[in-house]
């Protein structure tokens, strides 16, 4: 079984619990205008690696993983447009005893009855779900990322139904995902979710801007900058406001 | 009658009847187990004194980088009368000289050396002193120029072998400064009399050696009394409490500081022994946690004020006027119970009292069995302050027991059981170079190794390099180890460690410490030449000067078999060919890999190699990977250097890991343990040694910049710590280009 890879970070320590071995996947069907990984966009680009030969190369980490209560996290890119591979990699993790995470924005989520199906497998060999909700408003959504939030709210509202722990993730970016009114809208939807653990505000920053450029594409957000450590903790509130 | 008392204090053993400090403290201390709240802030004495001590520092900024200096009065244990700071507020106290911040005269290295540095800052040695030096009394310095061979002076102007101890002293020497508190100095000279008495029968050389040289350690400890009283301390009786533990065990080191000149004074492993005295006092009701953490704070402060005089030269292989006065903290017994005590933690906790600092070196010996609470106080002292090193206690108790200090930066010894002959390192990278130009020097271009043919191809095919770099590396194994041996025979000569040695035992074991410089650079060199194709470029005398790379190649730090495999291969290779050969009072070889910050004289004195490196670039420090070839993140990189074999590389293996806050996690407790995680995987993996930096590079930039604003802005190099804005600039430079761990 092979997985289409864009890269690997043997030393995450920012995607789900403890120290991780990240699997940036290549591939994704959103465009935020924000993304830091832009290059991970084509489908077609990326290598093809074999789960063991992933296995092999996690293995070397275990020690780390054990004193941290880390895993590996699938990342991308898109990891939920490979659910053949995710379940034969975290099958394989789980018998080494490895803690395993998805960071996904959903943004895939298919009631197809293929889709649903090699889901719920995934689901039995994730342990945990980072999931990446971008904005409330459906309107504001499309127009960040090119893409509805309709399916996202759907497959978070699986994700409660099916028990399945999830860190939420919202990235704040001043002046398009901050407004108040969205926040507490966002806040209200996570508060319909049973199986929420942990809600985290990733405060914009531009270092993946200068790929955008390498890539010769426009980068909208230029003026934008990051968000201070007040607005963090203000969004923060809002979004656990009904939790 | 007194020794007597303060014995009966304590729980009794060996230590009772002989001299045995680690009976002592095994008997007799208490395994902390509990978190940081017990500490206390610095008192009003500790803050004012602590200002003193930046004012003077600032001063000696402004002057240059030196204070002041002695030029009149030679250096000796009783030498000086007394200095102080504030003597109304010092709870420990005692100079080098007869003022704060002034740097001592110590010629007995060399002559020369000690007039340079004097005239390098604007001062002239007193000429009556020259003379002595000059004309009466040889310098250890003199006699290993008279005794080197041609070859020798030749490999070391190549800068094949450099930073040898032939003109300043070779340090690396740990006294039992805890002898002192312990037992007193009168028990003390018994011992040695005793130990001299029993030395009869044939006199061979190396019985008459030992005889002449404790019969100086009798005249050191006798010397160290009468610097006690100087202090008004009677210190031929042993210490009955905490104040005076502290201070007998301070003057024992200050003692040894004034009559050598070491490139590392190191302390030892004191912390816990002096807890024991503190916990007596505490539940004696004589001293409060307050006075316990003011007296930790205030001998940290001396320890922060050693000083000497040194050359610009030195300067440029060990930067930022380092004295390594390296503690060792925690560890595992033999027994399996920690050693972790209250004063582990007060001696961290001066990072925070007094601000970070590069000295005294702190080394915490880790251990995936140390309590967790401890290992996360430490992971937050490095978040904070980016001051500590970490060495693995697993890997080293088995070699050196659970009473062992660091000498320096990364090199394991039994304290008052063993010492080394520092050897300083040899160049690989050049070596390798040799190979290819059949021993002729590529920047100084002239025949070095002798014998050797060159390589003709255009391309390089790596079974011929290979095998001609075996001739050059038994070659200067050889060479390498020749010349340590007439460097040590001079120094035990002309510039014998009488007081240091005074406080070990009589029959001690010895290592002949060498080094090897430019590991990831030879082993990538080799790995472009087996894996893509290098291709020679010669200037018009068929010099290979430049090397054009076609293809990608596996590159070291990145957990990758065939690169590491080669870097490993080198390791046990020329440790194994540096122990054929005899070494001077039958030491044992050990090698290590460290730079220390001579990483950037060695790149200096290195032309193009074949992995890419451009002539005159920095090697990367001890056995770090290059900076910006390790790309699969941290733990791969960490990875790599583990795989290098300590027990082929007894002396240690250094790694210096910088890492941005953001990268350890979102929130302040995540990236405690994400930290003290690194550390546990690192050394179940068997890594050696970690320096932990954690800062972004912008905080470096701005202090290049505005250096007043960051007097204290302490950073971890090859196996020590320093204050950044001493390094020199192009110091500064290669620091900040090296690796920052982020997150993607």
């Amino acid at each position: 079984m092979e997985g289409r890879i864009h890269s690997v970070e043997t030393s995450g320590m920012v995607d789900g619990p403890g120290i991780r071995y990240v699997i940036f996947t290549q591939g994704c069907l959103l465009r935020c205008q924000y993304c830091h990984n832009p290059d991970t966009w084509d489908r077609k680009k990326g290598n093809a690696v074999t789960v063991e030969s992933l296995i092999e190369d996690i293995k070397k980490y275990l020690p780390y993983m054990k004193h941290s209560g880390g895993g590996v996290t699938v990342s991308g890119g898109e990891p939920l447009l490979q659910l053949d591979f995710l379940y034969a990699l975290f099958k394989e993790c789980k018998k080494l005893g490895i803690h395993t995470t998805i960071d996904s924005s959903g943004g895939c989520y298919s009631v197809n009855p293929t889709f649903q199906k090699k889901l719920k497998q995934v689901l039995e060999v994730t342990d945990l779900f980072l999931l990446d909700l971008k904005h409330a408003d459906e309107e504001k959504h499309k127009t960040l990322t090119g893409v509805t939030n309709k399916h996202i709210k759907e497959f978070a509202s699986l994700l409660s139904k099916e028990d399945v722990p999830v860190w939420i993730r919202h990235v704040l970016v001043p002046g398009y995902t901050d407004e108040e009114q969205d926040l507490r809208k966002l806040g209200e939807f996570i508060g319909t979710l049973d199986n929420v653990e942990k809600i985290e505000v990733l405060p914009y920053h531009k270092m993946g801007v200068y790929k955008w450029r390498e890539m010769g594409l426009q980068y909208e957000l230029e003026n934008v900058n990051s968000p201070s450590e007040e607005e963090v903790i203000e969004a923060k509130q809002l979004l656990t406001a009904e939790r | 009658m007194k020794t007597m008392e303060t014995m009966k204090a304590f729980k009794e053993g060996k230590w009772t009847t002989e001299i045995d400090v680690r009976d002592f403290i095994q008997l007799n201390y208490r395994p902390y187990d509990g978190d940081e709240s017990f500490l206390t802030e610095a008192s009003e004495a500790t803050k004012d004194l602590w200002q003193k001590v930046l004012h003077l520092s600032k001063k000696e900024r402004e002057r240059g980088g030196v204070y002041n200096l002695d030029t009149e009065i030679v250096s000796t244990i009783t030498s000086h009368g007394p200095a102080y700071l504030d003597s109304s507020k010092e709870k420990i106290v005692g100079f080098q000289t007869d003022e704060p911040f002034k740097r001592s005269m110590q010629p007995f290295g060399g002559i020369r050396m000690a007039a340079t540095a004097l005239e390098t800052y604007g001062y002239e040695i007193d000429k009556e002193v020259e003379k002595i030096f000059t004309e009466f009394r040889k310098t250890h310095n003199q006699g290993v120029f008279d005794a080197y061979t041609p070859e020798m002076l030749l490999a070391r102007k190549a800068g094949i072998i450099t930073g040898l101890p032939d003109a300043y002293g070779r340090g690396r020497i740990i006294g039992d400064y805890r002898r002192v508190a312990l037992y007193g100095v009168d028990r003390l000279i018994e011992a040695k009399k005793a130990e001299k008495l029993s030395l009869n029968g044939t006199m061979t050389e190396d019985v008459i050696r030992l005889r002449e040289e404790i019969s100086e350690q009798i005249k050191a400890l006798q010397e160290l009394r009468e610097l006690g009283k100087i202090y008004g301390f009677d210190i031929s009786r042993p210490a009955e409490n905490a104040v005076e533990a502290f201070q007998w065990l301070y003057l024992g080191y200050l003692a040894a500081i004034k009559e050598q000149n070491g490139a590392a004074m190191s302390l030892g492993r004191v912390s816990t022994f002096l807890d024991i005295y503190i916990e007596k006092d505490l539940e004696n009701g004589v001293m409060t946690e307050v006075e316990a953490q003011e007296l930790v704070d205030h001998f940290v402060m001396k320890l922060r004020l050693v000083k000497f005089a040194r050359t610009p030269d030195y300067n440029e292989l060990f930067s930022g006027d380092p004295t390594w006065v390296t503690e060792a903290i925690g560890g595992i017994g033999l027994d399996g119970r920690h050693m972790v005590t209250k004063n582990s933690y007060r001696f961290l906790h001066t990072l925070k009292n007094l601000g970070p600092a590069p000295e005294p070196n702190l080394t915490v010996l880790w251990s995936v069995n140390l309590p967790e609470t401890f290992k996360k106080y430490c992971a937050q002292m490095s978040i904070e302050t980016s001051s500590i090193q970490y060495e693995n206690d697993d890997i080293m108790r088995p070699e050196f027991g659970d009473d062992y200090g660091i000498a320096c930066c990364v090199s394991a010894m039994t304290i008052g059981k063993q010492m080394q002959f520092f050897g300083a390192r040899a160049n690989m990278a050049k070596a390798l170079l040799y190979a290819i130009n059949g021993g002729v020097d590529e920047k100084q271009k002239m025949n070095v190794v002798p014998g050797i043919e060159p390589i003709t191809s255009e391309y390089l095919d790596y079974e011929e390099v290979a095998e001609k770099f075996d001739v050059v590396l038994e070659w200067l194994a050889e060479l390498y180890i020749n010349t340590l041996n007439v460097i040590h025979y001079m120094h035990d000569k002309y510039s014998y460690e009488r007081i240091e040695m005074a406080l070990h035992d009589k029959d001690i074991r010895r290592t002949m410490a060498t080094g090897i410089a430019g590991l990831s650079v030879t082993a990538d060199s080799l790995s472009a030449i087996k894996h893509s194709r290098v291709r020679v470029i010669r200037d018009e005398d068929g010099l290979a000067v430049d090397y054009a790379i076609e293809g990608e190649y596996p590159q070291y730090g990145n957990d990758d078999d065939r690169v590491d495999e080669i870097a490993k291969e080198l390791v046990v290779k020329f440790s194994k060919m540096l122990k054929q050969h005899p070494t001077y009072r039958n030491s044992e070889t050990t090698m290590s890999i460290l730079t220390i910050t001579s990483n950037v004289v060695y790149g200096k004195k290195t032309g193009n190699t074949p992995d890419g490196r451009k002539d005159g670039e920095p090697f990367s420090p001890g056995a770090n990977p290059l900076h910006g070839r390790d790309k699969k993140g941290a733990l791969a990189s960490l990875n790599s250097v583990a795989k290098m074999p300590y027990e082929h590389s007894l002396d240690g293996i250094s790694n210096t890991f910088s890492i941005v806050p953001k990268a350890l996690g979102r929130e302040e407790e995540v990236r405690k343990a994400n930290l003290a995680a690194i550390l546990d995987g690192y050394m179940e993996k068997e890594g050696h040694h970690l320096n932990i930096n954690v800062f972004d590079r912008e905080t470096l930039l701005d202090a290049m910049e505005r250096p007043e604003e960051y007097p204290q802005l302490t950073i971890r190099v090859s196996g020590y710590a320093v204050n950044f804005i001493k390094l020199t600039r192009e110091q500064q430079i290669d620091v900040i280009n090296r690796t920052f761990h982020e997150s993607m």
